[in-house]
């Protein structure tokens, strides 16, 4: 367990939605190329805290945040630049959302906002990032058709190469089951499976058996607060807080 | 059960009747208008000029379609960059609201006025004189607000999805509007251009004041030039001809059907080029 390194900390972090209190004074360390599972009952703030790692809360407006949110060792609300952060964090988000464009540019559209413009490079790019989201087999022939044609499950995993093309660090997944059909969020939790190997994945989900499947960590969170944070194996056998058991076993949420 | 069939029934005969009004008026004027006028229409009347005997009408349909492209090419690239402020950029206050209040003021004001502002401040003052640029500089102010507000309703529609998706990405503001919210706002930009051509060509009290009434064939925007609406309210005004009114009216018809199928075909180009960016 002690050569596993951190990669993203938060210290005191706090968010308010207006007078909302929507994240409270969370402490948590998350630890690199593991997958970190949140969750908790809707609006328990677990999305919310989620969107403020890679600063997605600060296109809402009436958002305040204080305390600090650590990636390696910079903070983000301070010394990263924006762009460079969302480059590193990638996200991939509850509802499939491919741009309005062909399969190849929605991968290439990352690489090229970049600077990249090579063709090749960008046909290299393209490739390995769909056969990395394992979709490479199933679009190979139909590169230059319009992404929106695709299923729901493979326009997320569609979004999931689309984030990889930048070359992320970590990936924040928020629900990126819930609209999807049983068999598609299979692909999707196999992938995470995958991808934990060279990401650190952290990842919202309202499904529980989902969590104990995929999840190396698990934080509960309900109102705001972290009620538990642990190995996920710990957490679902024997979690420590009795709201926590409650939740798991079903009695609430 | 047998009342409300009937009160159906009734509901569903006005709603059909309203659809059957309006299509039929349209297609009458239509009708009309090209039955009455095609009797005069002839290569002579289309290709000559409007001198030496002859009363062809080329010059005003080279005048109408020189004044319709300027006024977009002017109005439409200022329209979309304004429209992007207020829906992108603009943060709610003062400022925005005096912005809205001005393009809603704008849209307001009756055409005359636009004619008189630009006879006084482009014809006399910026000294362009009678000339299709007077006339494009005035109706594109005229339009401004048109080409705003329906671009500001296309930007509105784009999904906040696709911005979400494209800034999580790294992407900055500016590229995220030119890479997925300007390309998903095309067809929108597209009707506002498509409104504004309407408004531009069957303008008459605007155009006169500021481009002039002569039938010459126009050299340069900076010659006076008499547009096809200007022309036919002359013919019908002055009780010329109604017959070459009508042909007139006719030619106009037409016109406006193939710019505004011009304007698709370009649409359709420019969005291609925005979103498949290949080398």
């Amino acid at each position: 367990m002690n050569n596993t390194q951190i990669k993203i900390s938060t210290k005191n972090l706090n968010l308010y939605y207006g007078d909302n209190h929507a994240v409270k004074n969370i402490n948590i360390r998350i630890e690199e190329k593991k997958v970190t599972a949140l969750i908790g009952p809707s609006g328990c703030g677990k999305s919310t805290f989620l969107k403020t790692l890679n600063r997605m809360n600060d296109l809402i407006p009436y958002v305040r945040i204080t305390g600090d949110v650590y990636f390696e060792d910079l903070d983000v609300y301070k010394d990263y630049d924006i762009v460079e952060l969302r480059k590193r964090i990638g996200m991939v988000f509850q509802k499939p959302n491919p741009f309005p464009m062909s399969i190849y540019d929605n991968v290439a559209y990352g690489p090229r906002t970049h600077g990249i413009k090579a063709k090749e490079i960008l046909d290299e790019i393209v490739k390995s990032s769909l056969e990395k989201a394992a979709l490479w087999e199933e679009v190979k022939d139909r590169l230059k058709q319009n992404a929106l044609g695709l299923s729901g499950g493979q326009q997320q995993r569609l979004c999931i190469a689309r984030v990889l093309a930048v070359e992320p660090e970590v990936i924040l997944m928020d629900e990126p089951t819930s609209a999807l059909d049983p068999l598609a969020t299979l692909k999707i939790e196999d992938l995470v499976h995958e991808l934990r190997n060279n990401y650190t994945i952290i990842i919202v989900t309202h499904n529980m058996q989902q969590a104990a499947r995929i999840s190396d960590q698990t934080a509960f969170f309900l109102h705001g607060e972290v009620v538990e944070y642990g190995p996920t194996k710990k957490i679902f056998r024997v979690p420590e807080d009795k709201r926590t058991e409650d939740y798991i076993t079903g009695r609430f949420g | 059960m047998k009342k409300r069939k009937i009160k159906e029934t009734i509901q569903k005969a006005v709603i059909w009747l309203c659809a059957f009004i309006t299509v039929a008026a349209l297609a009458w004027i239509v009708i009309y208008i090209i039955a009455n006028g095609l009797a005069h229409l002839n290569p002579d009347f289309i290709f000559s000029e409007y001198k030496g005997g002859k009363n062809g009408i080329l010059p005003m349909i080279l005048s109408t379609v020189y004044v319709v492209l300027l006024s977009v090419i002017i109005a439409a690239p200022i329209g979309v960059g304004a429209a992007l402020y207020l829906v992108e950029y603009a943060k709610p206050g003062k400022l925005l609201y005096l912005v809205r209040f001005a393009t809603e003021t704008l849209a307001g004001i009756p055409s005359i006025i636009y004619g008189l502002f630009g006879f006084i401040f482009f014809v006399t003052i910026l000294k362009f004189s009678f000339s299709l640029l007077s006339g494009a500089l005035t109706l594109s102010i005229m339009v401004l607000p048109t080409v705003i507000r329906t671009t500001e309703e296309a930007l509105k529609c784009v999904p906040v999805s696709y911005r979400e998706g494209s800034l999580a990405l790294g992407a900055t503001k500016f590229q995220t509007i030119r890479g997925v919210v300007l390309p998903s706002a095309i067809p929108g930009v597209l009707t506002a251009v498509i409104l504004s051509i309407g408004r531009i060509v069957g303008e008459t009290a605007a155009v006169y004041l500021t481009a002039g009434m002569v039938t010459r064939f126009p050299g340069s925007m900076m010659d006076s030039g008499r547009t096809l609406s200007v022309h036919l309210y002359v013919l019908a005004k002055e009780g010329i001809s109604f017959e070459e009114a009508f042909a007139t009216a006719a030619i106009l018809i037409i016109t406006v059907a193939l710019i505004n199928l011009a304007t698709n075909k370009a649409a359709g180009r420019l969005k291609r080029s925005f979103t498949s960016q290949d080398n």
